[in-house]
């Protein structure tokens, strides 16, 4: 019998000993709250001590790491930067990289753990809608700061995120009005089945309907899907004017491949994608989207010498054959943004940094951008860019300045009954 | 005698680890101990596995179907009570205006908890007595419920209007009226937690000892015999997958709570092989072994990944790899070492004491 | 007519790739039993090894030669699949016969680590393969109806493939031995059969299979860690629903799947044509519950 026990308790002990370690339980944070309700999660402490701790939370496993691993390495960029130039408020930042393995509910794990356990002054992160509505409630529950780097489909304003991507009226809604006035009138919808283009698409038509547009098709297929013969068949049959593409990742690859091979053209039956930038160029091969278009804020070839200097940086730090795009330019201003806002505000507090931070302006590599106090958000220029035989973007329309950014779309008559939130 | 000495250490094993669990929020930091809450959530579904793998030698590759259907119940009440009678966001950008009449009920909670059980069950009723009376087995199981979490997965992604696609319901605020945020809620939650799987745990060890759980094993060891012995074994294994399905219905529902989000990549078929992993890591065929094994390699998972974001995948990959390998019993086999090697030692001083005048015996012992 | 005639050739092309995919699953796990979650992978080593061969000849060959690349990928993609499984088989897969469910397991285990180095190898993003410009055009019949050569040479290499499995499996002497030890090891053993030998074989052949599958997708598909994640389920029901251990069960589920799955997608979406297949498998395997062309066996417990 003891032999038995002896084994049980040697497995408990094993147990006991990973759980501890870790002090000041949860019971005693409990009473905590009652007495001293004022502290929050982030901020305050932190200024005594040399460094300041950041978070970086995207996916680097599973199948959203093809595109999150980059920003990633642009974010790590910045803040490298940063730091030789002798960092903020005098003080180092010290980048805490997370995990979120493509997983919506990791994503909320981890941003938990940067917030509670490391109190980091800020995240970096996120790519998916989905991993931004996962984390939202978590750092609005605790006050934290997130810097979102990646295009989305609006009708969200958190006061705990900047949205340094660009808002629905930064890239689709001027997308479709170029498309309208340059190839016609007949839209095929085509996207991934998740939340960004079933939403972005839900603007289209409504725009679409404004504009006097035909909506001949409209397609989601699931993620990870291999095969689009069945949907190119449909184009070809219903012949619109041109494709609107949000298929996100492997899916591009699949599509532009089978779509050069059924004979389809460019000239033909022109796309526009928003989804695709240069990396995923890289991905797809420059032969089978040459031709095609594509709509951002920035591209590796925008002519500013500020890009001009973060290309050579970052080729520099992670190899010549590396592309800049729209997403890791997005995630390199975002650490510089929120630097400025900490040297305005003095401090790294979430409450006063969110204070200093309307207003800011930022000399980025797809020129100068400002951050939008009231709805988070940053006056971009949107351009439309055509893939050319390299894989690099060329630009071939843009917008004579910044546009001011109006995630729920309230400028538009026609977006009326979209949101009825707010 | 024998029999007598195995339960007990395995009790005292439980015991420890549910004590270890009930002291874990006066030691631990609150975000900790919200992540132990869910990965007792991940225990109970274990412990279900176990009972249709372990016991009845089941293997399905589709629990995450139920455990989805637990989650997306609560989930729908949890998404109404944070709307205040709005309508959800994210049916209104996905273009409804009214809420869906299968919504409406879910505003009260006793109705949601009622159907986070009542629907998994149910549809595990459905699928078990079809498949299994249609004597279904092995591998075609095992493939047949993963294409039913395929399904399941394609299905919550496609129907974005109705369960908020790939973003899955998130963003609550309350539950049963207390802020879901609040420290006090979710420690509260945490022994709901811990009780409900000390409860669920009983029961299987109480059903266990039952004939029941003669007749489950007697069908994983020879299923046509226990046919042949009188018993409707399609019966049992319809009660058994039930069960479990009912398990992974309670976990949902306790998940969602503690968690905040469920979402489709939470159900799909990549969460409902680490199911089956966290059974056959802690020990299947035994009950405290699938706790265990949930709650030890979710820790380490969660450890390693924070320690080395970039190369977690390699530690969990060689961890089951080796486990697998050398310790098919799981982790709870680990009890036997020090038995084995006494075993062998005392062995070792039998033959070596022995060794002159009897040769024979010892070619025998080592021919084995 | 030509709608209906294209979806056709459509559902025939995807069957053929998912047959090519699944024949090397239809030999580790319809023949050897082993549950192998790293098949996936298998696909996606194929699949990088076709993107180095690419990159070789990009640097070190004229432009003028470059199309034969595709040659050299088939069969080195082929080669390097097949030796990892073949050390795979000695270091792991030995200790797992008989236990499907630990195989699965185990699997599972080499199929992280296996995405795992792709990642740190050739970095997250997806690399781009060029096909070789002969089969990038397409054999236009009249108005929409156009044949992809790349789609036509598929199909070839599939059956060729089926057709090579085909003979070695039951024209060869190897193929007997192969098949008289997934029947009965013991009485195989006792026969004078090295066993172990034909286990790694075979299993190596099933994952040079993959390999060259993978080499394939590289034209249609995207090349990146988790390719294989993207195909892993449809080639298991692919190899299931015909029947594990039928060649001819695998080539039924392949068309099953791929001509059946297409028609659904036409008609409705590629989400819900997605459900539908899948319904439609667990619904067959109501009837014939060790698929539709179960390799008959007399024994009562298997």
């Amino acid at each position: 019998m003891k032999k038995r026990t002896f084994g049980a308790i040697v497995l408990s002990a094993v147990l006991a000993a990973s759980l501890a370690g870790c002090s000041g339980g949860a019971m005693t944070e409990i009473t905590d709250k009652e007495t001293n309700k004022t502290e929050t999660a982030s901020g305050s402490e932190e200024d005594s001590k040399d460094s300041i701790k950041v978070g970086i939370l995207h996916s680097l496993s599973g199948t959203m790491a093809i595109s999150e691993t980059s920003v990633r390495d642009a974010e790590l960029l910045a803040i490298k930067e940063i730091n030789v130039a002798g960092g903020v408020l005098g003080k180092q930042l010290e980048p805490v990289v997370e995990d979120g393995a493509s997983d919506n509910a990791t994503f909320k794990e981890k941003a938990e753990k940067l917030l509670l356990n490391d109190k980091v002054a800020t995240v970096f992160g996120c790519w998916t809608s989905a991993s931004r509505k996962a984390v939202l409630p978590t750092f609005e529950s605790n006050n934290g700061l997130l810097w979102y780097p990646v295009q989305y489909e609006g009708m969200e304003a958190s006061k705990n995120i900047f949205y340094v991507g660009a808002a629905p009226n930064q890239q689709i809604v001027p997308a479709i009005e170029y498309m309208n006035e340059n190839y016609g009138k007949k839209v095929f919808l085509l996207g991934s089945d998740y939340v960004f283009p079933r939403t972005a698409n839900s603007i289209v038509k409504k725009q679409a309907e404004d504009l006097g547009m035909e909506v001949v098709g409209e397609e989601y297929t699931p993620m990870g899907h291999t095969d689009y013969t069945t949907i190119i068949s449909k184009i070809q049959d219903v012949k619109p004017d041109f494709v609107f593409n949000t298929l996100n990742g492997d899916s591009n690859v699949a599509f532009f491949k089978q779509y050069k091979d059924a004979g389809l053209t460019p000239d033909e039956i022109q796309t526009l994608s928003v989804s695709i930038a240069e990396e995923e160029a890289a991905g797809i091969g420059a032969s089978y989207l040459e031709g095609h278009l594509v709509a951002w804020n920035y591209y590796q070839t925008t002519d500013t010498p500020e890009n001009k200097k973060f290309v050579e940086a970052y080729k520099a730090e992670y190899g010549e054959e590396r592309v800049t795009d729209d997403p890791i330019e997005a995630g390199y201003d975002a650490v510089y943004l929120w630097a400025a806002a900490v040297e305005k505000a003095g401090t790294t507090d979430v409450d006063q940094v969110r204070e200093a931070a309307g207003g800011i302006e930022f000399k980025a590599p797809e020129g100068t951008i400002t951050i939008d106090g009231e709805n988070q958000h940053m006056y971009k220029p949107v351009r439309i860019g055509m893939v050319n035989g390299e894989g690099l973007i060329d630009e071939v329309w843009s917008t004579d300045g910044p546009v001011k950014p109006d995630p729920y779309l309230e400028s538009y008559e026609w977006a009326k009954g979209l949101s009825n939130v707010q | 005698m024998k029999t007598m000495k195995k339960i007990k250490g395995t009790t005292i094993l439980a015991a420890v680890i549910f004590l270890l669990l009930a002291a874990l929020p006066f030691y631990m930091p609150m975000f900790r101990v919200s992540l132990f809450g869910k990965y007792m959530c991940f225990a109970i579904i274990a412990l279900g596995l176990d009972m249709i793998w372990g016991y009845t030698g089941i293997l399905s590759l589709g629990h995450g179907v139920y455990f989805g259907l637990g989650a997306y119940c609560m989930a729908m009440y949890l998404k109404l009570e944070a709307a205040g009678g709005n309508l959800p966001d994210f049916m209104s950008w996905s273009g409804l205006d009214r809420l869906p009449a299968a919504w409406v009920p879910f505003g009260n909670p006793v109705f949601a908890v009622a159907m986070a059980v009542a629907v998994p069950v149910l549809l595990a009723v459905i699928i078990g007595y079809l498949t299994f009376t249609n004597k279904i087995r092995g591998v075609y199981f095992s493939i047949l419920s993963q294409a039913m979490a395929m399904i399941m997965g394609t299905l919550l992604i496609g129907s974005q209007a109705f369960t908020g696609g790939s973003n899955g319901l998130t963003d609550f605020k309350t539950i049963f009226g207390q802020d879901i945020h609040a420290p006090v809620t979710k420690i509260v939650m945490f022994y709901v937690t811990l009780l409900v799987l000390v409860l669920l745990f009983a029961l299987c060890r109480f059903l266990t000892g039952r004939r029941v759980g003669k007749v489950l094993i007697a069908i994983r060891d020879g299923e046509n015999r226990a046919g042949f012995a009188g018993y409707n074994t399609a019966n049992y294994k319809v009660f058994v997958y039930a069960l479990s399905a009912f398990m992974a219905g309670i976990a949902g529902a306790l998940y969602v709570g503690q968690v905040g989000i469920i979402s489709p990549a939470e159900v799909g078929v990549v969460p409902s092989v680490e199911m089956i992993i966290w059974v056959a890591i802690g020990g299947k065929g035994t009950l405290i072994g699938p706790v265990l094994g949930a709650l030890a390699v979710n820790s380490l998972k969660t450890t390693a990944s924070e320690n080395f974001p970039e190369l977690w995948s390699y530690f969990i990959g060689v961890l089951f790899v080796v486990v697998i390998l050398w310790l098919p019993g799981g982790v709870i086999s680990l009890k036997e070492i020090p038995g084995k090697i006494r075993a062998k030692l005392r062995l070792h001083r039998e033959e070596t004491s022995s060794a002159e005048e009897k040769i024979p015996d010892k070619t025998a012992v080592r021919s084995k | 007519m030509e709608l209906f005639l294209m979806q056709l050739f459509n559902g025939i092309s995807v069957s053929s790739i998912l047959l090519m995919a699944a024949l090397g699953l239809a030999v580790t796990f319809g023949l050897m039993g082993v549950i192998n979650m790293a098949h996936g992978e298998f696909l996606m080593v194929g699949a990088y090894t076709a993107y180095i061969v690419q990159k070789l000849f990009i640097a070190y060959l004229p432009a003028g030669v470059f199309d034969a690349y595709c040659i050299v990928a088939i069969l080195l993609s082929f080669l390097v699949a097949a030796v990892l499984g073949f050390i795979l088989e000695r270091l792991v897969i030995r200790r797992l016969y008989g236990r499907a469910a630990d195989s699965l397991l185990v699997t599972w285990g080499i199929s992280l680590i296996l995405q795992q180095a792709a990642r740190s190898i050739f970095g997250s993003p997806n690399v781009g393969v060029k096909a070789p410009s002969f089969l990038e055009k397409s054999l236009r019949i009249h108005g929409m109806l156009s044949l992809p050569y790349k789609r036509i040479f598929i199909l070839i290499l599939a059956v060729f493939c089926l057709f090579g499995v085909y003979w070695l499996m039951y024209r060869t002497r190897q193929g007997r031995n192969i098949r008289a030890v997934m029947q009965n090891r013991d009485m195989a053993a006792a026969l004078g059969v090295n066993t172990g030998r034909i286990d790694s074989a075979t299993f190596a052949i099933g994952s040079g299979l993959a390999g060259l599958a993978g080499c394939a997708l590289t034209w249609i598909g995207a090349i990146g860690p988790t390719l294989g994640t993207n195909y892993i389920v449809d080639t298991f029901m692919t190899v299931v629903v015909g029947g594990a251990g039928s060649l001819l069960g695998s080539v039924f589920g392949a068309g099953f799947i791929g001509i059946g799955g297409t028609a659904f997608e036409f008609f409705t979406t590629a989400s819900i044509g997605k459900v539908l297949i899948f319904l439609c498998v667990i619904l067959l395997l109501q009837f014939r519950p060790k698929g539709i062309f179960a390799v008959k066996n007399r024994a009562l417990e298997d």
